[in-house]
């Protein structure tokens, strides 16, 4: 398996506080992975590093091989991203939204790549309507499709199943899965919900007051702290990090 | 995977632009309405002084001002409601995690500035012909030199109101509107230079459009015992220096800003 991204004691501090400490990863080619962690764990600040959208103090971003933090525009054509904390323009229609994201992205034969979203996600009947007329379930949707428009190769999620019922959640979960399988795309996501974590990913990072305390597999994390769902084990250790 | 070209990206957002404009009549005749009520009334002050002082209004100075005047104010809120649509609907962050630069980005807000300067103008400068028999056009090439002059004082100060919206956010919004006056009584839109108290005049030494309507009185009304205007090259060639300036200015000031929004995460948050 070829690595990904690699990071090297990423940091970042705002005013005196450190957001996120020394953090140490490496993400493997067609991996899922969720990064956990409470509030104030530095999850999103991790996540809007490793999208360029936030400069580190220190430390390194390694991805696909190339130096992200210096080179960042060499790489962000193979990568996406959606987050519900994001939106997309919501005066215009889901087409519109997705033909100018295809067209940022260089994608070629637009149309036809809009066809297939439509279809993994459901949005016929969305199509032509503007996103502000959509409910948040939809409009989650159409973000994620928007995130795959360009068959992203690296995809980072924030929170992907949010305002979703759990029908939707679980048909999600099988196309990240799928869609990871099929293109050996790796996903990384941040999410509060221990249970679709279990069934999806290949590993899980705990983050707690901007440190990496845990990784290991969902089975791995399971047996080693003696509890039968993940709640427990990211309770537990959430708890050891904020006892340190 | 192809990242696309420059090109692709910048007409990319255009569409965007264009979309948002399509999706509501109201705004087509919105950038129309104030350029042509603008006109109307002048044209109205124009033809009172015509009787009352003539040579207030010789050659249509004062329509023709009015209207070049405000294609920079256009160009100017062009750009930057253009921007600040991204930040209302808090889209900046799929932007910047897109391939797209942002020297592309405002390659995009200049090119759907020029594009909605032309539909708010054209149809106020064609309207002046038959309503106060004025055409802004009888000023041939010149007419085009001191329009793009003002358009690009308008991006210049784009430039330095983006930079503080990325900085600072939608608080400073009001900004978008204020500026351009701030150097409105120095561009001796409706009087000559030499109107102004001489600390005004060297301050207006140093605003780009005061050489605009300089050129264009120069242009538009004979000096005593000529038949004709003269076209002022050198008032048009340190106006477009001037800008040149402030527009790298401007680049620089955008650029620090956006900078400085990565280094303190800002980028994520904008729109809130």
């Amino acid at each position: 398996m070829s690595t990904v991204l690699q990071t090297t004691d990423l940091t970042k501090e705002f005013s005196q506080v450190l957001a996120v400490d020394r953090l140490n990863l490496r993400l493997e080619k067609g991996s899922i992975t969720a990064l956990l962690g409470g509030n104030g764990a530095g999850k999103t600040t991790t996540l809007s590093m490793l999208l360029g959208l936030l400069k580190p103090s220190s430390g390194m971003i390694e991805l696909f091989g190339e130096n992200f933090i210096d080179n960042r525009f060499s790489v962000l054509g193979r990568m996406n991203f959606s987050s519900p904390y994001v939106d997309l323009p919501q005066r215009l229609t889901v087409r519109q939204n997705l033909s100018v994201y295809g067209r940022l992205y260089g994608v070629k034969n637009v149309s036809r790549r809009i066809d297939e979203l439509v279809a993994e996600f459901r949005l016929g009947d969305l199509l032509d309507r503007r996103l502000r007329r959509l409910s948040s379930g939809q409009k989650t949707r159409v973000s994620l499709a928007k995130s795959m428009i360009n068959r992203p190769e690296f995809l980072l999620l924030d929170e992907p199943t949010a305002s979703l019922d759990p029908e939707t959640t679980g048909w999600i979960r099988d196309l990240l899965d799928q869609y990871r399988k099929e293109s050996g795309a790796t996903i990384l996501f941040a999410s509060h919900d221990m249970r679709e974590v279990e069934l999806l990913c290949d590993d899980v990072l705990l983050l707690s007051q901007g440190k990496l305390v845990e990784k290991g597999s969902p089975r791995e994390l399971l047996s080693k702290y003696d509890h039968q769902t993940l709640e427990e084990v990211f309770l537990q250790v959430s708890k050891q990090g904020g006892e340190e | 995977m192809s990242e696309g070209s420059p090109f692709g990206r910048i007409s990319a957002l255009l569409l965007r632009y264009v979309y948002l404009l399509r999706s509501s009549w109201p705004r087509i005749i919105e950038i129309a309405y104030w350029p042509t009520m603008q006109m109307i009334i002048w044209g109205f002050v124009s033809q009172h002084f015509a009787t009352a002082s003539p040579e207030l209004t010789a050659g249509g100075i004062l329509i023709s001002v009015v209207l070049v005047w405000d294609s920079l104010f256009r160009s100017h809120i062009s750009y930057t409601l253009s921007f600040l649509e991204e930040m209302w609907s808090r889209n900046l962050g799929n932007l910047f995690v897109s391939p797209l630069r942002p020297w592309e980005l405002i390659g995009a807000l200049a090119s759907i500035s020029m594009m909605r300067t032309l539909i708010g103008m054209v149809p106020a400068a064609l309207l002046a012909i038959p309503f106060f028999g004025v055409s802004v056009f009888d000023m041939g090439l010149p007419l085009l030199a001191f329009f793009l002059n003002l358009v690009f004082t308008g991006w210049a100060i784009s430039q330095f109101v983006t930079g503080i919206l990325i900085r600072y956010g939608l608080g400073a919004e009001s900004l978008t509107w204020v500026l351009p006056f701030l150097i409105a009584p120095f561009s001796c839109i409706y009087y000559p230079l030499k109107t102004l108290p001489e600390w005004m005049q060297s301050v207006a030494a140093f605003i780009p459009t005061s050489y605009v309507f300089e050129g264009m009185r120069a242009l538009l009304i004979p000096e005593e015992g000529e038949d004709q205007g003269v076209f002022r090259a050198d008032l048009l060639w340190q106006a477009f220096g001037l800008n040149l300036i402030y527009f790298t200015l401007g680049l620089g000031a955008f650029f620090l800003a956006f900078n400085a929004a990565r280094k303190h995460g800002l980028l994520l948050q904008s729109g809130e």
